[in-house]
């Protein structure tokens, strides 16, 4: 009987055979916090009187949450954090690199390592094969503190993807449409594993859309096995000697087994107030918005906003509408400037702000007055995250934010995109 | 340990934005200040009106989305006596108990607003007195009913200088 991803990287790290079920203690390559959850991290490793980092070169703390400060408390809280970073060595990421789990993809996501992170989209990673999961601020503490967490392996859903994606279709309606199937808490606990040749055919960038989300199902992690798609990514990036092929037995043992065949599959749009609320966006076209928000660890890539430039090049955003683009790493964001997306963009009328979460949170840079409407990029509509309870949120793929933001009304990206990128 | 109060009812997908908004996001190192905000976009008056040993009642996936340890962590300060819900989120439960937090699992259905309650918290029986039926939640996972007796998570760290869970 042959063993799950989640279970083969778990099995290797503990340098045992390990199944779903088993409480294991296991040790941790990578712990990062971001800056609404490493402060409490540092207050309580500072409370028990363990202020070290058992590996500082992989531990990182993030500030992108609400990056630059906009209020005296948290800068304070960033200076806690940059104290901290001082006095154990561990790696501290400003204000202006990006988003976390971008970075993390960027510069530490690699087959087979154990990744835990005090921020729920931590599973990102897992679409390099990592076991990334999120956790709470002690929890993470412990780790960076310890160098070990305890986890229960998980049981998995093996996600089988079939078909070509059609044109003006994502890896982020694949994502909602999968939400919606199955329900925010259809897999609670468990491992997803996206396998089939829609995933093998999926470029790097999208499939870190499809992990970001495995959380908003409940999931543990969100994995898919390394291949050539992986190897390139992890050489673009200069860690090529990283990379190692890792899958799932043959024979291995799923929980359940969900397959999608993406051939019919049609732009989605997730309504307020829950990820699941899923629906075509057809379902949903005509309605008002009054801010577009492209970016965050969901959709922030360089390919998101060549899609969201190629809908927006040469054309005005509609009357009335904030187009907020947040690229989510500097790098993403100096390439993105050399290659004239953000030019087409801030002609077309967009806001850009610097590398980091944005909107997403409802710290700053995007908060809705009451009874206003934003389409979203990012990962959760939940009341409030925009900062104020009476806005509502829409989710979508930067193509239908674009699109959105072009005709101040939802709209489905194909209707606009004759001479745009296809795919 | 034994539990008495009155329930909270809320209903499914009571989310973690609901319980410490991102709008408050700098009270996270003001943590009392936090506390008379908890649950607010789910319920305006509870902060004001939750009296102590009183119980949180949710629906299906109660906590999710975000890691935020400070959801449960002011759900204690308020006063509030252990969540009960039909089910959790992953990240929320493990917080819970890291933070001393008790949270059980039961038919919620059989619980309506206002009802007393009274839990024993090593047997997991649910006693509503207000309507006279018992509900029983299963037993928490070992791992964590020892770290709930240290006192948490970073209680337990603290006393064996290591995780010590097998």
């Amino acid at each position: 009987m042959g063993l799950t991803l989640a279970e083969k990287i778990l099995s290797q790290r503990v340098g045992r055979e390990v199944r779903a079920g088993e409480i294991i203690v296991c040790d941790v390559d990578v712990a990062l916090t971001q800056d609404g959850t490493g402060p409490l991290a540092v207050q309580q490793l500072q409370k028990i009187g363990m202020e070290k980092t058992a590996r500082p070169e992989s531990t990182i703390l993030y500030i992108d949450h609400a990056a630059p400060s906009p209020r005296k408390e948290l800068s304070n809280d960033h200076m806690l954090l940059r104290r901290f970073a001082e006095k154990t060595g561990c790696r501290l990421s400003d204000v202006g690199e990006g988003v976390c789990h971008q970075l993390i993809a960027e510069d530490y996501a690699a087959p087979g390592k154990v990744i835990i992170g005090a921020d729920s989209h931590t599973c990102t990673a897992g679409a390099l094969a990592s076991f990334a999961t999120g956790m709470g601020s002690t929890d993470v503490a412990m780790g960076i503190a310890l160098g070990k967490t305890w986890f229960r392996v998980p049981e998995t859903f093996q996600i089988q993807v079939t078909g070509k994606m059609p044109a003006g279709v994502y890896a982020k309606d694949l994502i909602l449409h999968l939400i919606g199937m199955i329900g925010a808490d259809g897999a609670t606990y468990k491992a997803l594993e996206f396998t089939g040749e829609t995933i093998e055919a999926m470029p790097m960038w999208e499939r870190l859309t499809l992990a970001n989300m495995a959380v908003e199902a409940g999931a543990k992690v969100g994995l898919i096995a390394s291949d050539e798609v992986t190897r390139d990514y992890l050489e673009s990036q200069g860690r090529a000697e990283e990379y190692r092929p890792l899958a799932a037995d043959p024979d291995a043992v799923y929980e359940r087994v969900i397959t999608i065949d993406v051939s019919e599959l049609e732009p989605t749009v997730a309504a307020p107030h829950t990820v699941d609320n899923t629906h075509p966006v057809r379902e949903l076209a005509g309605t008002k918005v009054d801010q577009v928000f492209i970016g965050s660890c969901t959709n922030g890539r360089l390919e998101d906003l060549a899609v969201a430039a190629s809908i927006l090049d040469g054309k005005q955003v509609a009357s009335g509408v904030r187009c907020i683009v947040v690229p989510a790493s500097k790098r993403i964001f100096l390439e993105a400037i050399r290659l004239g997306y953000i030019e087409s963009l801030v002609a077309a009328g967009a806001v850009v702000l610097a590398p980091g979460c944005g909107p997403c949170v409802g710290v700053h840079e995007g908060i809705l007055g009451d009874g206003e409407v934003s389409l979203n990029t990012s990962n959760r509509n939940f009341q409030g995250r925009l900062g104020n309870p009476k806005g509502f949120i829409y989710l979508g793929s930067p193509a239908v934010a674009a699109a959105s933001a072009l005709t101040g009304v939802i709209t489905d990206p194909r209707e606009v995109m004759e001479n745009a990128i296809a795919r | 340990m034994r539990l008495q109060g009155k329930a909270w009812k809320f209903g499914d997908n009571i989310s973690t934005d609901h319980i410490a908004p991102g709008r408050r996001f700098h009270l996270r190192s003001n943590l009392p200040e936090l506390a008379k905000h908890v649950l607010e976009d789910a319920d305006p008056e509870f902060a004001s009106k939750v009296q102590p040993g009183d119980f949180v009642v949710g629906g299906n996936n109660f906590g999710l989305g975000s890691s935020r340890e400070h959801a449960p962590t002011i759900i204690k300060m308020a006063g509030v006596s252990a969540v009960l819900a039909k089910s959790f989120a992953r990240i929320f439960f493990r917080n819970a108990i890291n933070v001393g937090l008790p949270v059980l699992i039961c038919d919620t259905d059989q619980i309506g607003p206002g009802d007393e309650l009274e839990v024993d918290l090593s047997t997991g029986r649910i006693y509503n007195r207000t309507q006279d039926i018992v509900l029983q939640a299963p037993p928490l996972p070992d791992v964590m009913i020892r770290l709930l007796a240290d006192g948490g998570l970073a209680a337990h760290v603290a006393k064996h200088g290591d995780l010590v869970i097998d």
